[in-house]
């Protein structure tokens, strides 16, 4: 590799081998003016297209929110009247109380918002689809139309959704897991009539709209590197991206035969789920069918969608940490194995969920034995962030302090997996406080902040401009206290047994004694939301007044970093840069600089060349 | 009126904090301070670390301890001790992770703050460390696996043969209880059997249920000392029973039965003492999301000494003896095939496992 080449073929993929007309890149310049429709709604620009996942993910994320705000209104004070939300709510509010059938609507919701909406379109839609093509050296995704399909499914699985919460008879209300018989019987709960039919829909919509991109992102990574860009110099958040899309491939297709055919038994008499049931004075005429079944579907999905949801808040945070402490990642192939360790696992590692719902107890050793391995690449993956940190130069930039808020909540949330991995000890920790304590901390809160940071961090490329880095401390400092006030106490009333979804606990004795804490996790949750406002703030007022970025604010090795300070369509006005070596030379001895970006290669760095990279000059 | 009052308070306040934060831009920009890629505000995030771990980390031991107690149920299992311990074990451990890394990674935070001059270590990788910090978790969780996986195969093995047996079935929304009478066989159910008075389908052409005793409410009644099996099952949407002291979850499955045996070591009466509070009862809950009544699908739970168990037991009256014109329409139907025992007066219904343990 002697010199930078002024133009370059792609060289690994057989398929996506781009013409040297198309790379010097004559058309690309924005000679011709594209509509308003073109550039901004129809666009099949990544970058546009991450735009509109991350701000439908803002809008998702409120909505979410707000939900969870209102739950936790109805458990910090049980016994008090709700009446002045009846102008919101209507008839949910009955004489003063919110109706409990509402209550697990809302729980429901802000489940299914926030795990699918919001951490999986959201995160992984914005940044796979902002980030795959600038850091690999790509004009785009392979199928700039498909992309853009992949939004607009999104958009109206949102739709759908977002009018199901306006039914007469309420939006979905089984819980966000929808098990059968609850889901599919309106005798058994209103929200399982209209509510839950749009609840299908909409993720069938969002399936759809998952495969679409994920195809997209893995056909990009696979063909579209630029020259030299092997695997082994790819940036962690790309691996991270390319592991969530297999994930997302091969799962979600299992999601949706599990929703198809609780459709056919919603609607077609069909018994896959249903049996010897009695419901509102009746037999139903259902035999045969295992409502444990639908649980095997729901979390073959269900549980790598966890990793779906935290593997690229993982690469990102990676990515932000060697930047900011000025660091090579520690162990860079340790990071990308583990990564592979957790996305193998996440497959054989579902039916933790079920323990104890009448599963062969044989089944429970089995994936108790599974569940506990994957816990050591995760150990693997905390320990050397902790390395990266070491001995490092920190820059406290906002992203940063997302990215260490990261790792502080995914050790917090991630440690009691192991109790709840324990088939032996989950007999008295399953569908407890203890349980949401954990999934909110570990894949909840920890991929927020993921992708804060990552907004935080890749916002000067975005948008051009900067977000004021003081509101972004405040932002900061108030989420990651409200985080740890919200869900270290709900850890003791999950300890004690406080089931979930439960309307009100004063019925129990057992469950009574903690009135107090409940109004303060209540106190801290609807403060920790309020505190989001001002990230909305400093997001949509720095889009237009922010200070104006450079091309390389945080003087980063990846290749975005390469491009003008707002890239147009084709990312590079000029031939794509080659990538000549791994991305993390941070402050690597010898260098004039403290990081020697991706494109330049060794020939110009020969001070700081290591004895097997002489040979590369 | 007061809405449009508050409504018009907040949005001044917000125009208050828009035009400070404007302020507060224009300074930074005219103090210079604006240009200066790493500033005061470094060194107080470093600062803010420190303080958030020592702060945070005492309010944190400080809550915890504060409420140890209220988070222990007390137990009244034989397997809870075992899995009680086991947790606080698994806790203590996961306790020192815990408080090692959050201090490396905030002290290191601190430490290794930007410094003009400094250069970071470059340091990728070092092999030795990697499978040190790869084997330590390794054989600290199959240490965990182990022991969570004897416990667990001995806490769902086969119920001991002098099992009392008792049958709990979840509808929306309650709890309906079935004993197996003086013959200790529950007899056979049938979905399609159920009405208003025969709430669990008694299939009374099977003489195994002609003692069967059935409560459409009330309280579970078990002795202590002897092992119980519970039948699980389901008459519409998923439940879970959940005894929190007694260590005791399960799922109640529509067409799926499920089972569960522990052994009640301590009395209600006992229990009362223990905690000092004469209300006190051990308490049956739905832990699996079924509708609008899930809260409130509560059952108590009486453990009483096996005498007096046995002396509760034969006050029951069995479902045919309380039901006879139910039994007479299963006799009209199948005219001819009559079984020949007639309903047991269930005074005698005594559990052979009870009687044996007396």
């Amino acid at each position: 590799m002697a010199a930078n080449l002024p133009t370059h073929a792609q060289v690994q993929g057989g398929i996506g081998v781009t013409e040297p007309g198309h790379d010097v890149h004559e058309h690309h310049d924005e000679h011709h003016e594209q509509s308003f429709l073109q550039k901004y709604i129809f666009s099949t620009d990544h970058k546009v297209i991450a735009k509109q996942f991350l701000i439908t993910g803002i809008f998702w994320a409120i909505l979410g929110g707000t939900l969870s705000s209102l739950f936790r209104l109805q458990l910090g004070w049980p016994e008090s009247t709700l009446e002045w939300l009846s102008p919101f709510l209507g008839k949910w509010i009955e004489a003063g109380k919110l109706n409990p059938e509402f209550y697990l609507a809302l729980v429901t919701m802000h489940g299914t918002i926030m795990v699918f909406f919001v951490l999986t379109a959201g995160l992984s839609g914005t940044f796979s689809n902002f980030l795959i093509p600038l850091q690999i050296g790509a004009r785009d995704m392979a199928s700039g139309f498909m992309n853009m399909l992949s939004y607009w499914f999104f958009f109206l699985s949102s739709v759908v959704m977002f009018l199901s919460l306006f039914l007469e008879t309420g939006p979905a209300a089984a819980g966000w897991t929808i098990y059968p018989p609850l889901s599919a019987l309106p005798q058994a709960i209103p929200g399982s009539g209209m509510g839950m039919t749009m609840w299908l829909v909409s993720m069938a919509l969002f399936i759809v709209s998952q495969l679409l991109g994920g195809v997209n992102y893995i056909t990009t990574v696979i063909n579209l590197r630029t020259q030299g860009m092997s695997m082994s110099k790819l940036p962690l958040t790309i691996w991270s991206f390319f592991l969530t899309a297999v994930l997302g491939l091969l799962s979600f297709p299992v999601l949706f035969s599990a929703a198809l055919l609780l459709i056919f038994d919603r609607s077609f008499g069909t018994s896959f789920f249903l049996s010897d049931i009695y419901i509102a004075g009746q037999a139903l005429p259902n035999t045969g069918g295992s409502p444990i079944l639908f649980q095997h579907l729901f979390w073959f999905l269900g549980h790598p969608e966890v990793y779906i949801v935290i593997m690229p808040a993982m690469g990102m945070v990676s990515e932000i940490m060697a930047t900011n402490a000025r660091k090579p990642i520690f162990g860079y192939r340790a990071m990308i194995g583990s990564l592979l360790g957790i996305s193998l696992l996440s497959f054989v590692v579902w039916a933790h969920h079920m323990f104890v719902t009448g599963m062969n107890p044989f089944l429970g050793s089995v994936f108790m034995f599974l569940t506990l391995i994957i816990a050591v690449p995760s150990a693997v993956k905390t320990f050397n962030w902790l390395a990266t940190l070491w001995r490092g130069n920190i820059r406290f930039t906002t992203a940063m302090l997302f990215s260490i808020g990261f790792v502080s909540l995914f050790i917090a949330g991630g440690l009691t997996g192991i109790v709840l991995g324990n088939a032996a000890l989950d007999i008295q920790m399953h569908n407890t406080y203890f349980v949401v304590a954990h999934f909110h901390l570990v894949m909840g809160s920890s991929a927020f902040f993921g992708l804060w940071a990552g907004v935080y961090h890749w916002f000067p490329k975005m948008f051009g401009r900067m977000m004021d880095e003081k509101l972004g401390y405040v932002h900061f400092w108030l989420t990651f206290l409200g985080v740890y006030l919200v869900f270290l106490p709900m850890h003791y009333v999950g300890i004690a047994g406080f089931p979930r979804r439960y309307y009100s606990w004063t019925g129990f004795d057992t469950f009574s004694q903690f009135a107090n804490l409940n109004k303060f996790i209540s106190v801290a949750a609807i403060l920790a939301f309020f505190a989001q406002f001002v990230f909305i703030f400093n997001f949509f007022y720095s889009i237009f007044r922010g200070r104006r970025a450079s091309e390389n604010p945080w003087r980063s090795t990846t290749l975005e970093w390469t491009t003008p300070v707002v890239p147009g369509h084709g990312n590079w006005p000029g031939a794509i840069p080659a990538v000549h070596r791994w991305p993390y030379d941070y402050s690597k001895p010898g260098a004039a600089d403290d990081f020697i970006p991706q494109h330049v290669p060794y020939s110009q760095t020969q001070s700081s060349n290591l004895p097997y990279e002489r040979e590369m000059e | 009126m007061t809405a449009l009052g508050i409504l018009l308070v907040l949005v001044l306040l917000l125009v208050v904090f828009g035009l400070l934060f404007r302020l507060q831009i224009l300074t930074s920009i005219f103090s210079g301070s604006s240009t200066r890629e790493i500033g005061v505000s470094n060194r107080v995030n470093a600062i803010l670390f420190i303080i958030f771990l020592v702060v945070g980390g005492s309010a944190f031991a400080w809550s915890f301890v504060d409420n140890f107690d209220a988070m222990n149920p007390p137990i009244a299992s034989v397997h809870g001790h075992a899995t009680e311990r086991m947790f606080w074990t698994t806790m203590i451990i996961l306790g020192i992770v815990f408080t090692l890394t959050q201090i490396l990674l905030f002290v290191y935070s601190y430490k290794y703050q930007h410094k003009e001059g400094r250069r970071a270590f470059f340091f990728p990788h070092n092999n030795k460390i990697e499978i040190i910090w790869t084997l330590i978790p390794a054989v600290v969780m199959a240490a965990l696996v182990f022991a969570g996986w004897k416990e667990w195969s001995r806490i769902t093995g086969p119920a001991p043969q002098n099992a009392v047996v008792v049958e709990v079935m979840g509808k929306q929304f309650g709890w309906l209880l079935r004993y197996p009478g003086r013959d200790s066989n529950l007899g056979v159910v049938n979905y399609r059997l159920i009405d208003a008075t025969n709430d669990f389908g008694l299939d009374l052409s099977d003489k195994s249920s002609l003692d069967d005793i059935t409560f459409p409410s009330g309280e579970l009644h078990v002795p202590k000392g002897i092992p119980v099996l519970l039948k699980i099952r389901s008459r519409d949407v998923l439940h879970a029973v959940y005894m929190p002291h007694f260590r005791v979850q399960m799922y109640a499955v529509p067409g799926m039965p499920t089972k569960f045996w522990f052994t009640p070591t301590k009395t209600t009466d006992e229990m009362r003492a223990q905690t000092g509070n004469p209300k006190f009862n051990y308490e049956l809950a739905c832990n699996q999301i079924c509708g609008r009544g899930h809260f409130a699908m509560k059952l108590n739970i009486v453990v009483e000494e096996p005498e007096d168990y046995v002396a509760w037991l034969s006050q029951q009256k069995s479902f045919t003896e309380q039901n006879p014109d139910v039994l007479a329409s299963f006799k009209q139907k199948s005219s001819g095939l009559t079984p020949k025992a007639e309903a047991a007066p269930a005074a005698a219904a005594v559990v052979p496992a009870a009687k044996a343990s007396l």
